[in-house]
């Protein structure tokens, strides 16, 4: 055991745990804390792994962005409006379906590709220009869509709140 | 091993460093301040008065720290922290100057050489919204609430502009490394000059991400008592207070290193002089860029009265963004034309 598995641990066992109370916690706003923390043990992992763009894109968009809106939402219903906001255990049929499968697929994909990938992270330098050049040939399609999906989100968000009641 | 003992010096002294220069930032501001509205400032204790500074933090530290009864004690404390911490920590990858021979070791005059340094500082500063939003929250107070909310917004709002502003200086340079776009802009090819429109929303997204007068509506006092740090005492305050400063230090310093040269002096290497003379010159040239970029916030903020918080937003999304966006038209055609 050296100290990339001790590092690794460390930070896995961040994310694993703080991912457990996210699920577990019946306080939203602890809930959102736990959350702040696996996105961190998260980002740890990928510069661990050298993938330097994965990890900052992972805090820039989740931790300054998504995670900021959704505490905005959080703070701005649960003192105002008076209404103890409580996670509780709805719909566990559903859940435990979709858990199944999305598990599942991700086993999958890890044990057929596990032979494939070699245990050493690569030594490039840096990986910005690789993934920037991929986004704009080999996977401009998937790129597109994404960003459109988000023009259409946004749009949609804008109709909901001007819309007079 | 010899890279941390290494980098921990660094980190050491820079920290020191920019800790001394907050206290007396402070003292400057209302010097400067005083001399702007013909007044004579702080003269009583120490020489002109330069003792105020060590003066006031001895006061914030012997200060009662309170916490509101109904407010929440672990995020309460938690806020100040991540403040000061993210000021602080994006300094890491600011150069300050070129690689130096120490004792028989190359050392780079920068604590981290981060080979994403450019999104290293935007993720950062998109951290620093938590310390207000949180503070605001925690404190359960609606002025507190009100001020927390007023800073999330507008944060979230300027955090657009200054990104796509930098991303020209990124189109100019092609690179994320700080470094590289402080060797890009050796001689007078400053940025400032390449991108005018670029550096000019930086400069005012600076302003607006600083929580600096004309943008600071988050503690707007007429409105908002305090603002999010109404209740705050003792040296939490003090170091929401030390963590305003900071930021605007790192804020000079983001817009030197991209825009204004960093430690380049123009023709520097055409002078011969020996190596260390030559490092020499290129911190002093850092830090007096700095000195200049702190003066010019300091003037604005006794000269402009402060925006209506609709204008700020107007400004924000109806002229800010728009600018920056035709300044990446702009610069992207002016590359294809080979002009840079």
């Amino acid at each position: 055991m050296d100290l990339f598995d001790i590092v690794f641990y460390c930070f896995a066992l961040i994310a694993v745990g703080s991912a457990v109370v996210v699920v577990f916690s019946r306080n939203i706003m602890y809930a959102a804390f736990a959350l702040l923390f696996a996105f961190f043990g998260i980002a740890g992992l990928y510069v661990l792994l050298q993938a330097d763009f994965l990890a900052v894109t992972q805090i820039l968009i989740y931790i300054g962005g998504i995670l900021v809106l959704m505490l905005f939402g959080v703070m701005l219903t649960n003192r105002v409006v008076d209404v103890d906001i409580k996670t509780g255990t709805l719909q566990i049929v559903p859940a435990a379906i979709l858990a199944a499968v999305v598990g599942g697929s991700l086993s999958g994909v890890f044990y057929s590709t596990w032979s494939t990938v070699s245990g050493t992270p690569s030594d490039v330098a840096t990986t910005t220009p690789a993934i920037g050049e991929m986004l704009m040939t080999s996977y401009i399609l998937p790129f597109e869509i994404a960003s459109i999906i988000l023009l259409v989100a946004l749009i949609g968000a804008a109709m909901i709140a001007r819309r007079k009641t | 091993m010899e890279f941390f003992i290494i980098s921990v010096i660094k980190i050491v002294i820079v920290l020191l460093i920019i800790l001394t220069v907050v206290a007396n930032l402070v003292y400057v501001e209302r010097k400067v301040s005083a001399a702007i509205q013909n007044r004579i400032g702080p003269n009583r204790v120490g020489p002109w008065g330069l003792l105020q500074s060590p003066a006031d933090v001895l006061k914030l530290f012997i200060k009662e720290d309170i916490v509101p009864s109904t407010a929440n004690p672990f995020i309460h404390s938690l806020a100040p922290v991540i403040s000061i911490s993210v000021a602080l920590v994006t300094f890491a990858v600011v150069p300050f100057g070129g690689s130096v021979e120490l004792f028989g070791h190359q050392v780079k005059l920068m604590i981290a050489d981060v080979n994403i340094g450019v999104l290293y500082i935007l993720a950062l500063t998109s951290l620093g919204v938590y310390g207000v939003t949180l503070s605001g929250w925690s404190s359960n107070n609606k002025y507190s609430l009100l001020g927390g909310l007023r800073a999330a917004a507008q944060l979230i709002s300027y955090e657009l502009s200054l990104g796509l502003s930098i991303i020209g200086v990124v189109m100019i340079s092609g690179s994320l490394e700080l470094d590289r776009i402080v060797e890009m802009q050796s001689g007078f090819q400053w940025n400032a000059f390449l991108t005018p429109i670029g550096f000019i929303t930086f400069i005012v997204a600076s302003f607006a991400e600083t929580n600096r007068l004309p943008f600071d509506l988050p503690e707007a006092e007429p409105e908002l008592v305090g603002g999010y740090h109404t209740e705050y005492s003792g040296m939490k305050f003090g170091t929401f207070f030390l963590a305003e400063y900071a930021n605007m230090i790192t804020a000079s310093s983001l817009i030197v290193t991209l825009f204004l040269g960093g430690w380049q002096f123009p023709f520097l290497e055409t002078f011969g002089l020996p190596a260390m003379m030559a490092t020499v010159v290129q911190v002093l040239t850092f830090v007096t860029k700095v000195a200049f970029v702190l003066f010019f916030f300091i003037w604005i903020r006794w000269t402009i009265p402060r925006f209506r918080y609709d204008q700020l937003m107007n400004l924000g999304w109806k002229v800010m963004l728009p600018l920056a966006l035709v300044n990446l038209v702009i610069t992207g055609g002016l590359i294809l034309a080979g002009l840079f």
